[in-house]
């Protein structure tokens, strides 16, 4: 009871596809701030042996939008994690993937319904997904987004912004 | 055909310190200027193809590139200019009229920038607007010869009422709307923040000749629907659906010429709006078939107030040509209730350059020289006039208004306020930040919602401006300000253009 309700008014990051421009700046600024200095240049130019980023941006023609892990009320991830290595914090809502516990046997990514969990063999074989970047009031993907095609809201207020869009459309 | 005379416009510089090869510029170029290279994980970029729109500069997350004017390598002639041979070469390669967009660039005389704003100093006091109200609103319309009223002294109902009818006014918070940009010519996200902005400021917005598309009917009480050559998009809904009507003779950036919208443009939504088949050609002629004369502007006029029963103020747009004076006084005549002037730097999606940058006179003059002529014929109340073409700023707006226009339309500035970079590429249908252009992939650039905010606050900073340069003048309402050229001084001009302009010289008193 207590996780449904900390669900319901948990901020989640929400695209509006028909604005994504498939710049893939969410992904670039995604694996900055995973990469050991946070600095853009230096990141990738000398740590980027295999940061991957957490938020992949689909594309089909002109269509594309970014995905990244949807933070499940029942996440099939956790349950089916072997290790115990994946949990979804009770107050916050939020899944991650504790890197130290993480055996690497990919259940995680066999029972993701979206597929954004990805294999980091970076290092030690884990699973890498986004972690809501619980250490920022704004996620960076939705901070660099130049087109504010992401957005960091509840899911009253997406509702709302949906309805808003497609009435105006 | 191997042999290429043109040279580059552009040199895109890039930092190979800074570029950390992650494609944002390869992705965002509609012109495929830049290419990654995998095996180099290089990025190449080719000079050539760049048109200088700068959106990889802006999108670039390290600042990796510089897009930089390229100084021709043509001997030094200051007779055959640079401009005048590369055209050449462009011309001997195709044949064709050279096209381009947006307004005039050529370096005649901007009139704004020789007209300096008066203040108020000891002999009147100025006011400050942030502690007493200034008034900015304005009524664009038709306004009656003479006012009637009725006193009533009767024990029951005593005071003074207005007897005279006063024909239907557009009420504009600010002197500032947003010129006629069909959809056709912008994508729909453009179209659709100009209308928002426009509703939610309390201003007006112009749908150009595109028609109207239904998803903008909610903003239909800020719109002005035009009636252009084409009549494309135009029935009787369509008429009754804006707050005014706006016949299109001319326009700023092409005077005397039609338009022409290629038919890959005319895709699904705009062929429903602009009631054409899909894929056509929507080709507005030169002049409108019924109009050869001012006799026969009056007909379409009373036959449009006729169709919106005469609850609807209808204008004429026409270009700022060489006898503006005389052919505003006709339009006035004919019926009018609001002349709209577009100068000669008004902007267009597509004219011909030669036509842009040769045709025409500036709207300073033509402002001044048709208030001036209505003025003495005594019918300037009859008609409101409504000043377009390049006006860049709240000194151009505040100047336009001291010369006699009762208010501005801007398409450019609000253009560069969503994002635009003056590339004048528009009529490539390739604008990379989604404004020009109907490719879908481009056309999601714009977030409508990013650009109604944007428009917003163009026009509330503006506005505050105005208020500002008001105050200072001592004036607490912008209806005290039209025509008050002793507000204004010119400086470096010479007695001729001071006379058209009817001011006077900076250092000349009262």
């Amino acid at each position: 009871m207590l996780e449904r309700r900390g669900d319901c008014h948990m901020k989640k990051i929400y695209i509006q596809e028909e604005y994504c421009i498939g710049c893939r700046l969410c992904e670039i600024y995604c694996q900055v701030k995973h990469s050991k200095s946070k600095k853009i240049i230096k990141a990738f130019k000398e740590e980027m042996v295999d940061i991957l980023p957490r938020v992949l941006v689909e594309e089909i023609g002109y269509n594309s939008f970014a995905i990244q892990c949807r933070h499940c009320t029942d996440a099939p991830c956790v349950a089916a994690c072997i290790s115990g290595a994946m949990q979804k914090n009770k107050n916050t809502g939020v899944v991650t993937c504790d890197e130290d516990r993480c055996v690497g046997c990919w259940s995680c990514i066999m029972v993701c319904l979206y597929g954004v969990i990805r294999r980091d063999l970076s290092g030690k074989k884990i699973a890498s997904k986004c972690d809501l970047c619980v250490d920022e009031d704004i996620p960076v993907c939705v901070k660099n987004c130049p087109n504010e095609a992401l957005k960091f809201m509840d899911k009253d207020a997406n509702k709302k912004n949906l309805v808003r869009s497609k009435n105006d459309r | 055909m191997a042999l290429e005379l043109g040279q580059s416009e552009f040199e895109i510089e890039r930092d190979k310190n800074k570029c950390i090869s992650c494609e944002v510029c390869v992705r965002q170029c509609s012109n495929d200027v830049h290419e990654y290279d995998s095996d180099q994980d290089t990025i190449y970029s080719d000079n050539i193809k760049c048109v200088g729109c700068h959106r990889c500069e802006s999108l670039c997350p390290t600042g990796a590139l510089k897009i930089k004017n390229r100084e021709a390598q043509f001997q030094t002639n200051y007779n055959w200019t640079p401009s005048h041979l590369k055209n050449i070469y462009k011309q001997a390669d195709s044949g064709g009229v050279l096209l381009t967009g947006m307004g005039c660039d050529k370096p005649y005389t901007v009139y704004w920038d020789h007209i300096l704003f008066n203040a108020s100093q000891v002999t009147n006091p100025s006011i400050d607007p942030l502690r007493e109200p200034m008034e900015i609103k304005t009524f664009i319309g038709r306004k009656p010869d003479s006012l009637e009223f009725e006193i009533n002294k009767g024990s029951k109902d005593t005071g003074v009422k207005l007897k005279t009818k006063i024909p239907t006014q557009l009420e504009l918070s600010t002197p500032i709307m947003f010129s006629a940009m069909s959809y056709g010519s912008i994508s729909f996200n453009t179209c659709r923040s100009l209308a928002a902005a426009a509703s939610e400021f309390g201003t007006y917005y112009n749908t150009g000749e595109g028609g109207l598309h239904k998803d903008l009917y909610q903003y239909a009480k800020n719109t002005i629907v035009q009636v252009a050559s084409g009549r494309y998009g135009v029935d009787v809904d369509y008429l009754n659906k804006g707050s005014a009507i706006e016949i299109k003779i001319g326009q700023g950036a092409k005077p005397g010429i039609g338009g022409h919208l290629p038919g890959e443009k005319v895709t699904k939504d705009i062929s429903n709006t602009r009631m054409i088949p899909e894929g056509t050609d929507a080709i507005s002629p030169a002049p409108h078939h019924d109009i050869y004369s001012i006799e026969d502007l009056a007909q379409l006029i009373y036959a449009l107030k006729e169709a919106t029963n005469w609850s609807k103020p209808v204008g004429v747009k026409v270009s700022a040509v060489h006898n503006i004076a005389p052919i505003a006084s006709g339009i006035v005549r004919a019926g009018a209730d609001f002349v709209t002037i577009d100068g000669l730097r008004g902007g267009t999606g597509a004219a011909p350059q030669t036509i842009r940058d040769n045709v025409g006179i500036p709207i300073e003059l033509a402002i001044a020289s048709v208030d001036e002529r209505l003025r003495e014929e005594g019918i300037r109340h009859k008609s409101s006039i409504i000043a377009a073409g390049s006006i860049r700023s709240s000194a151009d707006v505040i100047k336009a208004i001291a010369l006699g226009a009762d208010a501005v339309y801007i398409g450019t500035a609000a253009l560069i306020a969503m994002g635009c970079h003056l590339c004048q590429k528009c009529y490539t249908g390739k604008c990379n930040w989604g404004i020009a252009t109907q490719d879908p992939y481009l056309t999601k650039r714009l977030n409508p919602e990013i650009g109604t905010r944007r428009l917003l606050n163009l026009l509330r900073g503006w506005s505050l401006e105005i208020k500002e340069m008001l105050g200072g003048a001592g004036i607490n309402a912008v209806e005290s300000l039209k025509g008050n050229r002793e507000h204004l001084r010119g400086i470096g001009l010479n007695d001729r253009e001071l006379a058209i302009l009817g001011i006077k010289h900076a250092g000349e008193a009262w």
